[in-house]
């Protein structure tokens, strides 16, 4: 399917996407995958190591690609894992983003 | 008829001991009223909600009396006074939040007009068959205050001590009435606001961050309060809890907590207990009574007085908790107990309990169709009487 | 969502009692993703939070009024709603929630439902169902699916489940939406809308039983349950709440689907008291 080139969004000179930082709360963390499996950018994976209550919690695999949507923070049933906003970074006029053939 | 500011009605009036109870709790400045409609409770409801209507106060007509006192409760939790009104079986189903109340240490009354009979029985007629319920319904242990009105300046009175305890001792106060008082009707006094005498609740009011729910004084063992809204952000539960509300699964936080909610009321019976003599002095024969039957009690001793009899009564204003060291010493010098009831017997065995065999103890079944009359009360003191001869 | 400081302060703990944390629920259920949605939404709201009460029954889910930062209470077995009632009717200005299982709202307390819907008493029920009574040992509930096993029901349910949505809006409940626990966001949502609507509104939250429900019917863990509600659930907003029926392991439905106005029991109980 052929996608027109992303032209230039009004008002905006650049494209900025937000970018996140995941703080994980270890020894709350009760292994139950869910912030692992509902990352929309496969940023978690489960780690191999044990936490206090001897469940294996998430690890950050993939840092550049959180964007900051809080779906990890939001699903968490034991408000063990949040995400603090970075400076988002700045990009040039997209030529080359989202292009799908 | 005015109401002043405060919603009472100073002045003299001839009230049923229904109304005279809905005038006593809307005169202590209960404001909510949770029920639902059993007979032969109805008369208490109707003026209580005829006072509602040109006042500031909220009734609700619940589906079940369960939900009934549950209602009275969260009401009482944001500051009003609450109250409800029943009868036997719908006490019955009440119970468990009895025991809520008490283990959340919720003031609020409740007014049980009791009907004669298990089950159903006969709804209307009077009855005493809530006595030993009132004490001892609830699962678990717990202490229990409940007062016996016999006529209705009392159940004025009553009703408006029933508040005042209620909020000294945080605890649900219970009122045995039953349709015989209910329904006499008789001149009611109501005083001026100035000489109704009523303990307030005690407030917390330090800082927000240090309120501790169920945190004791040590001298009356009754924590203070707040309300819904006040900023606490506190959390109670009926499990056994703490002193910061948070539930305790254990064997040293249930003696710690469930023990003190049963000292707050027994180690201060003195203080509760009121009961009224007649004639105990020098007699020989003591009339325990309660409520209607208590009326012809009285008719009974003075009867037996003027055939030669040393005859006295003593009459229970607070059922609950039970006169037990009076009993115990005035069972020391007569010769016996009668205690008539409208039951098959239920403070009896607390007077035979109380007596430890020093005295005789006769039960006399004075059925609802005898309120009014005394003869079989009469025919038991001669019993005793007689049996000393 | 706000932007905070970089330090290990998750932004809902203001919401929560922190010395109670971890919770007692188990990994992969769902109870802590309703109170997520929940804090989310008393987030959203600024809402002035000493004028919230949480009133809950008993249950896992009862457990939720232990961990919320606002006043509350933990009262009796299905009697939530009576003594939530009573908290409004003594004072209005408060928004009262009662957070409750699927046993305590509509079995034991099933008659105070109907009768607080119909009265459109001033509350917003959340009411969690796992299809069990987790708590007590995994019995079956009254929205047990046939032929589902559970520790009453050796060899598989047979008794119909009960639809909570049709129930409240048979009852008279002014709002009623159905999402599970994956609908994170829509859930948040609906709580707000609920917490709005003046009268009687019902959020449904489908959650896992990782301990008994799924674990019983081999269904997995939490997560497999997670993935199943992602492949079949269904958005249908408006749909007619006698097609809500949830059967064992097949298509469920979720949205919103009754949100209109009543006059609630406090401003006709207010207009009686003027004449």
């Amino acid at each position: 399917m052929h996608v027109r080139k992303r032209e230039k969004p009004f008002g905006f000179e650049k494209l900025s996407k937000p970018k996140g930082e995941l703080v994980i709360i270890e020894d709350r963390c009760k292994g139950c995958g869910f912030c692992v499996e509902y990352c929309p950018n496969d940023v978690l994976e489960v780690s191999n190591k044990y936490n206090l209550m001897g469940y294996h919690t998430p690890e950050v695999v993939n840092k550049d690609n959180c964007v900051y949507c809080g779906f990890c923070q939001m699903i968490c049933p034991d408000f063990a894992i949040f995400c603090a906003e970075v400076e988002p970074e700045v990009q040039e006029q997209a030529q080359a983003v989202d292009e799908t053939d | 008829m005015k109401a002043d500011r405060k919603g009472i009605l100073t002045g003299k009036h001839q009230l049923s001991g229904s109304q005279a109870c809905a005038e006593g709790a809307f005169s202590a400045g209960c404001r909510f009223l949770g029920y639902y409609p059993i007979r032969p409770s109805f008369g208490v409801v109707e003026r209580f909600i005829e006072r509602c209507a040109d006042g500031d106060g909220v009734f609700i007509q619940m589906e079940d009396e369960i939900s009934a006192l549950a209602a009275v409760l969260g009401a009482s939790w944001t500051g009003k006074k609450s109250m409800t009104v029943t009868s036997g079986p719908g006490l019955s189903q009440m119970m468990e939040h009895v025991g809520l109340g008490v283990m959340l240490e919720t003031p609020c009354v409740i007014v049980d007009i009791q009907r004669d009979g298990v089950s159903e029985g006969l709804p209307n007629a009077p009855g005493g068959g809530d006595i030993m319920q009132a004490r001892w319904g609830s699962h678990g242990d717990y202490e229990i205050i409940a007062l016996a009105p016999n006529s209705p300046q009392e159940m004025f009175d009553f009703t408006v001590k029933a508040f005042s305890l209620s909020e000294r001792y945080r605890t649900p106060v219970l009122i045995l009435s039953d349709p015989g008082i209910g329904r006499m009707e008789e001149e009611v006094t109501i005083p001026d606001l100035k000489d109704l005498k009523m303990e307030k609740r005690k407030y917390f009011r330090g800082n927000k961050d240090s309120y501790l729910p169920f945190k004791y004084d040590e001298k009356d063992l009754v924590p203070p309060m707040v309300d819904i809204s006040q900023g606490y952000r506190f959390h109670v539960t009926g499990l056994t809890h703490d002193e910061r509300g948070y539930p305790v699964m254990s064997d040293e936080c249930q003696e710690w907590n469930v023990h003190r909610l049963v000292n707050k009321i027994r180690l201060f019976t003195d203080q509760i207990v009121e009961i009224e003599e007649n004639q105990t002095e020098d007699a020989d024969v003591v009339v325990v009574s309660y409520g209607v039957t208590s009326r012809d009690a009285l008719q009974a001793v003075r009867q037996a007085r003027k055939e030669g009899i040393k005859a006295g009564s003593l009459r229970l204003m607070t059922v609950w908790p039970f006169p037990e060291k009076r009993i115990a010493k005035l069972a020391q010098k007569i010769d016996g107990f009668v205690v008539p009831e409208i039951n098959f017997g239920q403070i009896f065995f607390e007077v035979e309990r109380c007596s430890r065999g020093e005295s005789e103890t006769l039960f006399v079944y004075h059925a609802s169709s005898q309120v009014g009359q005394s003869a079989d009360i009469l025919k038991s003191i001669k019993k005793i009487a007689g049996n000393k001869n | 969502m706000k932007a905070i400081e970089k330090e290990k302060k998750h932004p809902m703990e203001q919401l929560l009692r922190m010395d109670r944390i971890p919770h007692i629920w188990c990994p992969g259920c769902g109870i802590g993703n309703a109170v997520s949605a929940f804090a989310e939404a008393l987030d959203k709201l600024e809402f002035d939070l000493d004028k919230v009460c949480v009133v809950s029954g008993i249950g896992c889910t009862g457990r939720v009024a232990g961990y919320i930062k606002v006043d509350s209470f933990h009262t009796t077995h299905g009697r939530a709603i009576p003594y939530a009632t009573g908290i409004k009717l003594g004072n209005p200005e408060l928004k009262v929630v009662v957070v409750s299982g699927d046993g305590d709202l509509v079995s034991i307390g099933g008659n105070h439902f109907v009768h607080a819907a119909r009265r459109n008493i001033d509350l917003t029920v959340i009411c969690v169902n796992n299809f069990i009574y987790a708590m007590t040992g995994g019995q079956v509930a009254p929205t047990t699916p046939i032929p589902a096993f559970t520790t009453t029901s050796p060899f598989g349910n047979f008794e119909s489940p009960v639809n909570v949505p049709r129930l409240a809006e048979a009852a008279g409940a002014v709002y009623v939406a159905r999402w599970t626990a994956l609908h994170m966001r829509r859930l948040a949502s609906s709580i707000v809308e609920a917490f709005n609507r003046p009268g009687f509104s019902v959020v449904e939250v489908i959650s896992p039983c990782a301990m008994y429900y799924s674990r019983t019917n081999k269904l997995g863990d939490g997560l497999d349950m997670m993935k199943f509600y992602y492949e079949n659930s269904t958005i249908k907003h408006g749909e007619p709440t006698d097609n809500l029926d949830i059967d064992y392991q097949k298509e469920i439905i979720v949205g919103k689907f009754v949100d209109r106005e009543r006059p609630t029991f406090t401003e006709s109980f207010k207009s009686w008291q003027k004449e």
